[in-house]
């Protein structure tokens, strides 16, 4: 009789685990309350998913396409207020924390010559390696944080722009070792606390995740230039790397521009003319 | 047929029984009252993206969709059925007319349950009064 | 089997007891992590991977030296690592399974970890870590269950097993080889940067795993009437010497190309770990210690007359222990931190709350070792007295 009553045993365990977590539960303590809520594929709408034919979505007419964008820091326009507005229209609108601790996280900041181009050392040089630097996310064409990613989570979309989808994100930060230029940040807790002015326009992030500059893709959806640009007072150029007529292309010309850490082959979009 | 170990199988039913039947105690015997989400004034809206019984049953799959358009595709413009056009946004289109989340989203989730993570990142306009 | 695990000394009990409080100090913790986000740990924007990563690493070594056992024993026939080979295979499942655990404590969003494989993304390495990793817990787990059962019959091991176990082999190397390889293909960090970090890993990994299994060997000798035998201990601790050998000559070997290229992107994580840089100097008292530490067990192994003394071999074994643990923990994770890319210095400490979070994990893993280990003794007690 042992094995039968073991089997017996089974069987009630395997259909008590299954009955009570699933409908039947609910079936026979509210019969038919569930119905709609439960089996949205019985719907006629049984398509919606991502790679469905009948739905249709469209990016905003006004949006700004471009093949490659790109960047360039003019250096002889920067002064230091027009750097700080940069960074503050960044910060505020983007709902960028301000941590003060070793675990904070930044978008777009400031940092000396040495640090923003080190191993490129020029102490006779002078003008301009005595000067701060804006530094971000160089948008690489060879992004070794999109490389890393196990989930996909940070991507580059066709126009260049490195992204990331906070939906998707682990949180391993294998991205953040990745980074050669250290312009990630990961949210070791809930940055809401530590967000001084709220801009309801962007959603904030959630501990876990990590995250960095988008290039304003959401401006560029509706048709308009990054923040930083728009607050630099021309000191930042933003544009088509890919379109020779660009007021990038254009600025790239005539000047002498440097990028960070070329030798990486991580082909940086950002440029710096000195 | 013998019962081996039976004093421990039967406590450990009574036991097993007594947390099964628990919440059927505390509750009373009496059921939760059916939420009636508040849906936005005529002078606001009088339609949604989808039609409501698809909204009702559906709608997370709808914002997954949307969700994935936004962020990966850079696609902003949903078309329904009808060819109306919308901006894909849970904050800034959704909540614009459903502008109580607590009166709409909470009912519903409050009830059965449900802890939409959603609101971790995307903010909840100040409602209008 | 398994119902070997369920009597035992009072001894047994009280250590299971012991390490069940273990498990739920750290499980305790790690939901106070859960709900305050990693903001407790020492990690950093400039650290951002820490003593868990740290420790993830360092198993994947303890686990992929099974291999020292199995390969001789099958591949070649060794018989005297016929008693000790199982306690290699479950050693192995218990490194893997804490492993498993360090990722996972150490993830932001650990309730999206499934999105590995919802999303798999082939160029990265960790989703080959991922593969690995489970696939060397199936393949021990079964490798190991599957050749003690049969031997508890008395019959021999069904043939399609043969495959399995010879499977084992190359797979322990690729599980530290790809373990390497999320360190060694990052263009920005000077300090992985290096084709011999592989070697370097497996060289540290069959010093320290071998070691490791010599201890507990002796703890097993002592603690029941199960003896691995003389000649699998003097084997296990010449293979012990010749991978701690190979591990410091990796060692030089870096520190050749790092100094005499004169490379500062690769030396400055060198001169911090080992100098000190800028005045930042924590971690220099403990890569001086792990380097005295390799350098001593070196002198004791090699001569076979200190290397067959019983009391000191498991003294070379705690030190070829602590070398490859600082070596490969602290120092291999904060070392490729230190200095960040802007060439900034943030240095990296573990709080109490992840130091109690790695204590869960290595108690779990303990407690599966233990419960192993005691079904694998039983059967060959079972054996001895027929």
């Amino acid at each position: 009789m042992g094995v039968d009553r073991r089997k017996f045993l089974k069987i009630a365990g395997i259909s008590a685990a299954l009955g009570l977590g699933g409908s039947v539960g609910w079936q026979l303590l509210r019969p038919g309350q569930l119905d709609a809520a439960e089996e949205p594929w019985n719907t006629p709408y049984q398509w919606v998913t991502r790679d469905h034919g009948a739905l249709k979505e469209v990016p905003n007419p006004r949006a700004l396409k471009g093949k490659r964008w790109g960047m360039a820091v003019d250096m002889k326009k920067f002064t230091p207020a027009t750097a700080k507005a940069a960074v503050e229209a960044c910060n505020y609108y983007h709902n960028v924390p301000s941590i003060p601790t070793k675990q904070d996280i930044k978008w777009i900041w400031l940092a000396p010559y040495k640090n923003v181009f080190p191993e490129v050392e020029n102490p006779m040089a002078g003008d301009y390696t005595d000067m701060d630097y804006i530094t971000m996310c160089n948008h690489c064409d060879q992004p070794p944080c999109v490389r890393v990613c196990p989930t996909k989570a940070t991507f580059r979309r066709d126009d260049g722009i490195v992204l990331m989808d906070f939906h998707r994100c682990i949180g391993c930060r294998f991205c953040m070792a990745a980074c050669p230029y250290g312009s990630r940040s990961f949210n070791f807790q809930d940055p809401r606390p530590f967000i001084k002015k709220q801009y309801d326009g962007f959603p904030t992030r959630a501990k876990g995740v990590v995250e960095k500059c988008n290039f304003c893709a959401e401006r560029l959806a509706v048709g308009k230039l990054p923040y930083c640009a728009e607050a630099s007072g021309g000191a930042m150029i933003f544009g088509d790397v890919d379109n020779a007529g660009s007021a990038l292309r254009k600025a790239l010309r005539g000047r002498y521009s440097i990028r960070r850490k070329p030798n990486l082959g991580t082909n940086p979009q950002v440029y710096y003319l000195v | 047929m013998k019962l081996y170990n039976g004093p421990i199988i039967i406590v450990g039913l009574v036991i097993f029984l007594a947390i099964f039947l628990l919440p059927f105690y505390i509750s009373g015997g009496k059921t939760a009252a059916v939420p009636k989400p508040e849906l936005p004034k005529k002078s606001v809206a009088t339609e949604c993206v989808m039609p409501t019984e698809y909204m009702r049953t559906s709608h997370m799959q709808l914002l997954n969709v949307w969700r994935d358009m936004v962020v990966r595709d850079g696609d902003r413009i949903f078309i329904n059925e009808k060819g109306k056009h919308f901006n894909m946004s849970l904050t800034n289109t959704c909540l614009s007319c459903h502008d109580s989340k607590a009166k709409f989203c909470d009912s519903c989730h409050d009830y059965l349950a449900v802890a939409p993570v959603c609101w971790e990142c995307h903010l909840v306009p100040k409602e209008k009064k | 089997m398994l119902e070997k695990a369920l009597s035992g000394s009072k001894l047994y009990w009280g250590w299971l007891v012991c390490l069940l409080i273990l498990m739920a100090a750290g499980f305790a913790s790690y939901l106070v992590q859960y709900n305050e986000g990693l903001v407790i740990t020492g990690m950093s924007r400039d650290v951002s991977w820490g003593f868990y990563i740290a420790q993830f690493t360092f198993l994947v070594g303890v686990a992929a030296s099974a291999v020292m056992l199995v390969l001789p024993y099958y591949l070649h026939h060794y018989k005297d690592f016929g008693r000790i080979t199982i306690l290699g295979e479950f050693l192995a499942i218990s490194a893997v399974l804490m492993c498993i655990l360090f990722i996972f404590v150490d993830l932001g969003k650990p309730t999206r970890i499934l999105n590995v494989m919802l999303y798999p993304t082939p160029n990265s390495i960790l989703f080959w870590d991922m593969i690995v990793l489970n696939g060397y817990l199936i393949i021990n787990l079964v490798a190991g269950w599957v050749t003690l059962e049969s031997e508890r019959k008395q019959v021999a091991p069904p043939g399609w097993i043969k495959p399995v176990i010879y499977l084992s082999i190359p797979w322990a190397v690729s599980i530290h080889t790809v373990t390497a390889f999320l360190y060694a293909g990052l263009p920005g960090r000077g300090f992985w940067l290096t084709a011999i970090l592989a070697p370097r890993f497996l060289a540290s990994a069959f010093a320290a795993g071998p070691a490791v299994l010599i201890l507990l060997g002796y703890l097993v000798k002592k603690l029941t009437n199960f003896d691995p035998g003389k000649a699998a201990f003097e084997t296990l601790a010449k293979i012990v010497t010749y991978a701690i050998i190979l591990h410091i000559f990796f060692f030089f070997l870096e520190v050749f190309t790092v100094f005499y290229s004169n490379i500062p992107g690769h030396m400055d994580h060198m001169k911090y770990l080992y100098f000190g840089y800028h005045g930042y100097n924590a971690l220099v008292p403990w890569m001086w210690a792990a380097l005295i530490c390799g350098f001593a067990a070196i002198v004791l192994l090699v001569n076979p007359r200190t290397r067959q003394n019983t009391t000191i071999l498991p003294i070379a074994c705690v030190l070829v222990f602590i070398c490859t643990w600082i070596d490969k923990g602290m120092g291999m994770i904060a070392g490729g931190f230190i200095p960040n890319p802007l060439h900034e210095i943030t240095e990296y400490a573990p709080t109490a709350l992840e130091l109690l979070v790695t204590f869960g994990v290595y108690a779990t893993g303990a407690f599966v070792l233990t419960i192993l280990y005691k079904v694998a003794l039983g059967v060959k007690e079972e054996e001895a007295a027929l």
